[in-house]
């Protein structure tokens, strides 16, 4: 392959510095005391009060809201992401063996069914979803968070494929060896799938971690509150009262809630990567 | 060890097609019976239907005295051996050959012995950790015949087992799988396309047609005594000559050939004389001049390829015919060659039903 030459380079640096920058400006930004902030504007250069802010968004009680840290909004951003993330593939896993596995009639329109839903996008059901969820006193409760998101077109879709794209022989290989409909999926098609899984547990992690509308209306008490609606609430805080804005607060908050799924995307991307390019079966 | 007893065994797919018509057929215990015919023609289906990963539509298969039309595969006490191999991918080679037997809950010693067993008959035995992806074609292909030895099951179920390997190794492990079910006496179907294949390990050969099951024997019953026109054209390697020819009442013509030393053949119908290579030979008096195109050298013998002058077939071109001759037999090209052969030992066929009539 050609070498890249400088033009190049320079068309990539400048991409590079588009997209970070911003975050970078929030970084430093978030290390001022917010008299300096108030006075001078977004800053560029790190200032003297990193632990403080931090350690104050993170760990003291009333530091960003009035009752919970940012702690507890962390787990429950966590919990929020991971239970997503497995629940999807767990239930997309299983919607896509019923659907390519077993000949079911109308197999094939409850598929077109589910991929159209991909379509509609959570606003549309939200009122009907938010009156179920609420009839079973779910408000509040985590189950609640996780359980109305987690049926998934997308995830259906792609292990619809990959299972599609296994040879039909190794069913039935399995099938002369005896292994039963659950000992098939769980002995073979769940060691097969691994990396797509890995990918999809991915994707799914950061949409479930950036959830924002369902989050927002499903929990009423602070304690409840994810990351991202932190983020939204301190700048309701910040234009309410008579103090000084917390800018840096809500920018240090903002770098916390965007670090999990860099970290996730950064470690498992060889999975990842792997997962979304992988034909060899 | 069993016998194997098909009776009207039927095939039709739920959108109406058919793909199997009845077939009959009894197979000994211990003996290995190869299906033979071209790609479509249901030799796969038929073996599947045994395997039990299609339906029977109609008719009942035994295996031993057992009617297991509606036993799932896996407690019919076959095994199969796939044309891609189907090893489960994730598994090593030691775990391939034990799933099986896991399911079926066997100890685990006795697994283990097993696979000890089979891996030293295939010699795979320093294989037993690899993964699938870290073997060769070859030791793949032992590999499934590994995971269907272990099951010591009543019936071995071969689908174009060899097709994905090379000539080479194909002769090899062809000669392998003879030696082996001859050790293991267990009874075998085996599935092929290729003729030699078929021909070199069947103790019993079974042509298969559209369908249908167009001749049943000994691999040499096949070769000298064709009931059809296709088991002629099927069986035997440089393929039959066929030359398409009508009876007068005295000798077969085509153009201005004459043929002596036919009778009692019907008169005013197309007909198909079969003469195979190795029956020509060379003799001034022969009745059939050849002009050769092509000499194809195998080493211990060649194969003359020419046209038969004075002949036309259906696309109105000299009859094109192969000869089998010895080493030294090299004619340039355009040179005559004069053939004689015996009639008793040509076949005619009638075009139209493919019915052998001598």
């Amino acid at each position: 392959m050609e070498r890249p030459s400088y033009s190049t380079h320079l068309i990539l640096i400048i991409g590079a510095l588009f997209m970070t920058l911003p975050v970078w400006v929030a970084f430093a930004t978030s290390t001022h005391a917010p008299e300096t902030i108030l006075r001078e504007g977004l800053q560029f250069w790190p200032g003297p009060h990193l632990l403080e802010t931090y350690n104050e968004v993170l760990f003291v009680e009333g530091g960003v809201m009035k009752q919970v840290t940012g702690m507890t909004m962390l787990k429950n951003s966590m919990i929020l992401g991971i239970g997503f993330a497995l629940g999807k593939v767990v239930i997309s896993m299983l919607a896509a063996y019923a659907i390519v596995y077993f000949r079911f009639r109308l197999g094939v329109p409850l598929f077109w069914v589910i991929f159209t839903t991909l379509l509609l996008p959570l606003e549309v059901r939200i009122i009907p979803s938010y009156e179920v969820v609420a009839n079973m006193g779910l408000l509040d409760t985590h189950t609640g968070l996780i359980v109305p998101l987690i049926a998934s077109a997308t995830g259906t879709f792609f292990f619809r494929q990959f299972f599609k794209s296994v040879p039909d022989e190794l069913l039935e290989a399995a099938r002369l060896d005896g292994a039963t409909a659950w000992g098939f999926f769980q002995d073979i098609l769940v060691p097969l799938s691994r990396t797509m899984i890995a990918a999809i547990l991915i994707i799914m992690f950061v949409v479930g971690w950036n959830q924002y509308l369902w989050p927002l209306i499903m929990t009423t008490k602070e304690e409840n509150y994810t990351l991202v609606i932190g983020i939204k609430q301190i700048y309701q805080v910040l234009n309410e009262g008579g103090e000084l804005p917390q800018f840096q607060k809500a920018f240090a908050l903002t770098i916390l809630a965007t670090l999990p799924p860099v970290l996730v995307v950064l470690i498992f991307q060889r999975w990842f990567v792997k997962g979304l390019v992988e034909s060899e079966k | 060890m069993a016998q194997v007893e098909l009776k009207q065994v039927r095939k039709t797919y739920p959108n109406g097609a058919e793909a199997i018509f009845g077939v009959d057929m009894h197979i000994d215990s211990g003996e290995l019976i190869v299906f033979v015919g071209p790609s479509g023609c249901g030799k796969s289906t038929l073996l599947r239907m045994v395997a039990g990963l299609e339906s029977v539509t109609s008719g009942e298969i035994l295996i031993g005295d057992k009617v297991i039309n509606n036993v799932s595969p896996s407690e019919r006490d076959v095994a199969m051996v796939f044309q891609n191999y189907a090893l489960y991918p994730h598994m090593s080679v030691r775990g391939n050959m034990s799933y099986g037997l896991k399911n079926r809950k066997m100890p685990a010693d006795e697994i283990e012995r097993r696979i000890t067993d089979a891996a030293r008959m295939l010699k795979i035995d320093q294989f037993l950790d690899r993964q699938p992806n870290q073997l060769s074609g070859g030791q793949r292909q032992r590999v499934a015949m590994g995971r269907a030895i272990v099951r010591n099951p009543q019936v071995f179920l071969f689908d174009e087992p060899l097709s994905n390997l090379d000539a080479k190794l194909r002769v090899q492990m062809r000669i392998e799988i003879k030696k082996l079910q001859r050790r293991m006496n267990v009874t075998s179907i085996y599935v092929t396309h290729d003729q030699t294949e078929a021909m070199t390990l069947a103790d019993r050969l079974a042509v298969i047609n559209e369908g249908r099951v167009e001749q049943m024997g000994v691999p040499m019953e096949l070769y000298a005594n064709p009931r059809t026109l296709f088991v002629a054209s099927f069986i035997g390697a440089p393929q039959i000559n066929l030359i398409p020819v009508r009876f007068d009442g005295t000798s077969l013509t085509n153009g201005t050939l004459k043929l002596a030393g036919f009778s009692d053949l019907p008169t005013g119908v197309d007909l198909m004389l079969g003469i195979r290579p190795d029956v020509l030979s060379i003799a001034p008096e022969g009745q059939l001049e050849l002009n050769v195109d092509l000499v194809e050298q195998h080493g211990g013998e060649n194969l003359i390829y020419g046209a038969l002058l004075g002949t036309k077939n259906a696309a109105g071109d000299a009859q094109e015919i192969c000869l089998k001759g010895p080493q030294s037999l090299l004619p340039a090209t355009d040179d005559k060659l004069r053939l004689a052969f015996d009639p008793a030992a040509a076949f005619v066929f009638r075009t139209d039903t493919g019915e052998r009539l001598k």
